[in-house]
């Protein structure tokens, strides 16, 4: 899942830097993720992951590393599983 | 079409008075009215305030119509953060079998829209919106920057409501810096505390708080929470009518959003960053009828001293 998520930030967070080199617990925003490009990330997210980040989860500190994205979906993945 | 907001009985009281006071008057559409001319003095009163607090600075002094290049609104992104307050300009372009149709279904009050078609015009959402390509289009800023006085325009925001303070074509009052961020955000910082200073001095009870835009959706959640971990909005509040405080003023660091659409470059060719401030000048006249009475004449001497010099 960590790649899968690197090449959505990849795509969709218009970062100033080669997101192949970024650490999994780098800050995005420091990294120069803007937070309209943090929308579209979690818009790609749900797409791809088919799931829907609950409301608690639109801030900004789910989205800050690939590290802190994949404890979220791992979290709404499980959740649907047992739902 | 989305419905409109109730107003709370305090609301919907002051907003009698205005009327009855010939304050404001009536149109039909909630949230527009046309302006006595006693509210308009104190509009005025409270615009010319804003001038001098910033003639020191010496800005640059720019005008616009309420009505901007819709390429302007699509090039910043508003659709995508406020789809819901927008106003466009549409007009017929048609045959003249389709505008007496048109007319047909207009005198009964039906719907005629389908003979519309998009104009390159919208509604101006905020005074300073028509700056920022003005100002690119000059080149390189000097290495001080720039502030951009943009005057008391009229903007356009779509949201309906009985309360007298929430209007959807209203004056605001805006002034903009432009340039090195340090230089930008020292700006802000001052003029948070001047327009503290500036309002209390009128008698209103005033507090600063952090804030955030009505950004739509859920990705306008995100927007929301981003923007007041990074503090990048403050709003004056007052009490106008309850329940709620009411924002008179803010305070806007857009960082590098406006310059970057645009391509306002610093002195050493990077991207300059943008602040404004805006002084919504309607909610600033109503909170001093509603502090003062509606009765100017009666007004305290310092408050009609600091508005007229009278």
């Amino acid at each position: 899942m960590t790649e899968e998520i690197r090449q959505i930030i990849k795509n969709h967070g218009r970062l100033p830097i080669d997101v192949d080199t970024l650490a999994l617990d780098a800050d995005l925003y420091q990294a120069g993720m803007s937070s309209h490009a943090s929308v579209t990330v979690m818009l790609a997210l749900e797409d791809h992951f088919d799931i829907e980040f609950p409301d608690l989860m639109l801030n900004p500190t789910v989205f800050e590393s690939i590290s802190s994205i994949e404890a979220a979906v791992s979290e709404l993945r499980s959740k649907a599983e047992v739902s | 079409m989305p419905g409109q907001r109730p107003a709370s009985a305090d609301q919907a009281a002051l907003l009698s008075a205005l009327l009855e006071h010939d304050l404001l008057i009536e149109t039909g559409v909630p949230g527009v009215y046309g302006r006595g001319g006693v509210f308009e003095d104190v509009r005025e009163g409270v615009a010319a305030l804003v001038t001098r607090a910033a003639a020191a600075e010496e800005p640059l002094q720019l005008r616009f119509p309420p009505i901007l290049p819709r390429s302007d609104l699509e090039r910043v992104g508003y659709l995508k953060s406020f789809p819901h307050l927008a106003g466009s300009v549409f007009a017929f372009n048609g045959t003249e079998a389709q505008a007496t149709e048109q007319q047909e279904r207009a005198s009964r009050h039906e719907d005629w829209s389908e003979f519309q078609e998009m104009t390159d015009l919208v509604l101006t959402p905020a005074a300073c919106y028509p700056v920022y390509p003005a100002i690119a289009a000059r080149g390189a800023l000097a290495p001080a920057g720039l502030t951009v006085d943009a005057g008391g325009a009229y903007v356009f925001r779509h949201e309906p409501s009985g309360d007298p303070a929430r209007l959807q074509m209203f004056h605001q009052r805006e002034i903009v810096r432009i340039g090195e961020p340090h230089l930008v955000e020292a700006w802000r910082d001052a003029w948070r505390e001047r327009a503290l200073e500036l309002l209390g001095r009128l008698g209103l009870h005033v507090k600063l708080d952090l804030a955030s835009d009505p950004f739509f959706g859920r990705s306008g959640r995100m927007l929301m929470a981003s923007q007041r971990e990074q503090q990048l909005k403050f709003e004056v509040l007052t009490q106008i009518a309850g329940p709620e405080l009411t924002a008179v003023a803010s305070f806007n660091y857009h960082q590098d959003h406006f310059a970057s659409a645009y391509g306002i470059k610093l002195a050493d060719g990077a991207t300059a960053h943008t602040a404004c401030l805006g002084f919504g000048l309607e909610r600033i006249t109503i909170a001093l009828f509603r502090t003062h009475g509606f009765d100017t004449v009666a007004w305290p001497a310092e408050v009609r001293q600091r508005l007229w010099d009278r």
